[in-house]
């Protein structure tokens, strides 16, 4: 069995469920954006120097101290489905996934860390946790950082900092990334206020893949957008102890809002979604994302309890695509996909028969 | 269309003049030639055309600078603008006076880097890297329900944050 089968039988870092602010905030996510001395930017770079540059960085981060725990996977010997996998999994971007040439992407056992080669930039290290932990994930991703920096020279300008690829990342080649799961803000229409608000904060607001994605099932990534002229502290600070907590609060309020005011129509809106859920015999990847959406609100808020985060998480997961062929191991079509993960779902939620509530 | 000149009625008008002398306004158009015969020589509307000139100077200089190529990885500015990516480290500072305007828009008026440099992240870094291991043997030693070593490892982590502080 690939070390890609292996990862589909686990549930990613990123859904575990876990950690501060968890009944919203889904997960945190920092990168830093780096690229060797002495080459140019991918955009500019002939095979030769691709190759050199994948060679050099994987031998790299093989010898640091995440090297023990790491696994490489070479997307030139990877197929389409399983780089997809990936893409789902958040270990890599869709971008990487459809790029030319060597490239790849190193992944810790606990899929915590994942290290993409020749993605935007020679170099992007991510460092990924359930919940809203930027702390811990900024001394973590700093220090892997550290270790590679003592064995490579960066592309560093004293007045620009890290360059990169691209202008917008350039100075620290920070991204903080938190993934909120937003459904009573979307459900009573505040949701658009939300975005304004994080638009005039420069922030960014995407789907649940990155860039260029919808948000679908009430799931947001929000980021910073400013990467130069601030340290890497003051954009983690106030991430996690001003923005983040005001969005999550905000959340928060109005689901208390809606049990307090509209308590029958919000557990009509998680009971449809169950009874949908439990008998539908097609089913898109959207629809699910988005009834399993309200199932984790009514999870969230104890008022659902024939099904834990744990369950919801993992189906968030394997009714994707790329997941649901590699459990049937095989190539399905968008019609077979739809009934396979109808079956899949009837299936995991007839094991927890809920009781009257 | 081409104005003919007002005068000679021949030559193709290029001298636009609005003359505020009478009750209204009038619109006159000459040619080079009968311009100059009536004294309106370029001269007396040197306060346009300098304007004109600097504005034609700067287009030229906007042109010029799309143009403008990095001589390491051959990148010129018009393909940076096409795909929003350079080419190396090097376009940096080749197209410096370019970039920056963009930086200034894209990172809230910022321009220079402040944070992390290579190998150094403050004074107090390698206490932060150390206490940085420690947690993550904390949560190791908990998530293999091994709470002896926890608690030890709990109890050097205070310690080292309190040195840290």
């Amino acid at each position: 069995m690939s070390r890609i089968d292996e990862l589909t039988r686990q549930t990613g870092e990123w859904l575990r469920g876990e950690g501060p602010m968890s009944e919203v905030v889904i997960s945190s996510r920092i990168r830093l954006a780096r690229n060797l001395k002495g080459y140019p930017f991918l955009s500019r770079a002939d095979q030769s120097q691709q190759r050199k540059l994948y060679r050099e960085l994987s031998e790299c981060i093989t010898a640091s101290p995440i090297g023990k725990d790491i696994f490489i996977a070479d997307f030139e010997e990877l197929s389409e489905l399983d780089r997809q996998v990936l893409v789902e999994r958040h270990l890599i971007s869709r971008q990487h996934a459809h790029g030319e040439g060597a490239r790849g992407v190193a992944v810790s056992g606990s899929e915590r860390q994942a290290l993409m080669v020749n993605e935007e930039d020679h170099l992007r290290i991510q460092v990924l946790r359930s919940g809203l932990r930027l702390e811990a994930l900024w001394e973590e991703i700093r220090d892997i950082d550290l270790s590679l920096e003592k064995q490579i020279e960066y592309a560093y300008d004293q007045r620009y900092g890290y360059l990169t690829a691209c202008p917008t990342n350039v100075g620290t080649g920070l991204r903080v990334s938190v993934m909120l799961h937003l459904p009573a803000l979307k459900l009573v229409k505040e949701i658009d206020r939300v975005f304004r608000a994080a638009h005039d904060m420069k922030l960014a607001v995407r789907g649940i893949y990155g860039e260029g994605t919808d948000a679908v099932g009430d799931f947001y990534q929000v980021s910073n957008q400013v990467t130069l002229g601030r340290t890497e502290e003051e954009i983690i600070d106030e991430f996690g102890k001003t923005i983040i907590p005001k969005m999550v609060e905000y959340e928060l309020k109005v689901r208390e809002a809606m049990a307090r005011e509209r308590p029958y129509q919000l557990d009509d809106k998680i009971w449809r979604a169950y009874g949908i859920l439990k008998n539908a015999r097609a089913m898109s990847s959207e629809e699910a994302l988005f009834l399993l959406s309200h199932i984790r609100m009514g999870v969230a808020m104890g008022r659902f309890k024939h099904v834990d985060v744990q369950t919801i998480n993992e189906l968030l997961l394997q009714t994707q695509p790329a997941h649901l062929q590699k459990i049937h191991q095989e190539k399905l079509s968008g019609e077979q996909r739809s009934i396979k993960r109808a079956k899949l779902l009837r299936a995991r939620l007839e094991k927890h028969q809920p009781r009257d509530n | 269309m081409e104005l003919r000149c007002q005068r000679c009625q021949k030559a193709r008008a290029t001298v636009h003049l609005t003359e505020c002398t009478g009750e209204e306004p009038r619109e006159r158009h000459l040619c080079d030639a009968c311009a100059e015969e009536e004294g309106l020589t370029l001269k007396q509307q040197s306060g346009f055309t300098s304007l004109l000139e600097k504005f034609v100077d700067q287009s030229m200089k906007v042109e010029e600078l799309a143009r403008l190529t990095c001589p390491q990885c051959g990148l010129s500015f018009a393909e940076f603008r096409n795909s929003g990516l350079l080419g190396c480290p090097n376009d940096y500072s080749v197209f410096e006076k370019l970039l920056v305007p963009l930086l200034e828009r894209t990172h809230d008026g910022h321009t220079e880097h402040v944070g992390k440099k290579p190998g150094d992240s403050g004074p107090d870094a390698r206490a932060r890297a150390a206490i940085a291991q420690l947690r993550r043997d904390l949560d190791r030693a908990v998530e293999d329900e091994d709470y002896e070593l926890a608690a030890r490892l709990r109890d050097q982590i205070r310690v080292l944050s309190n040195v840290e502080d």
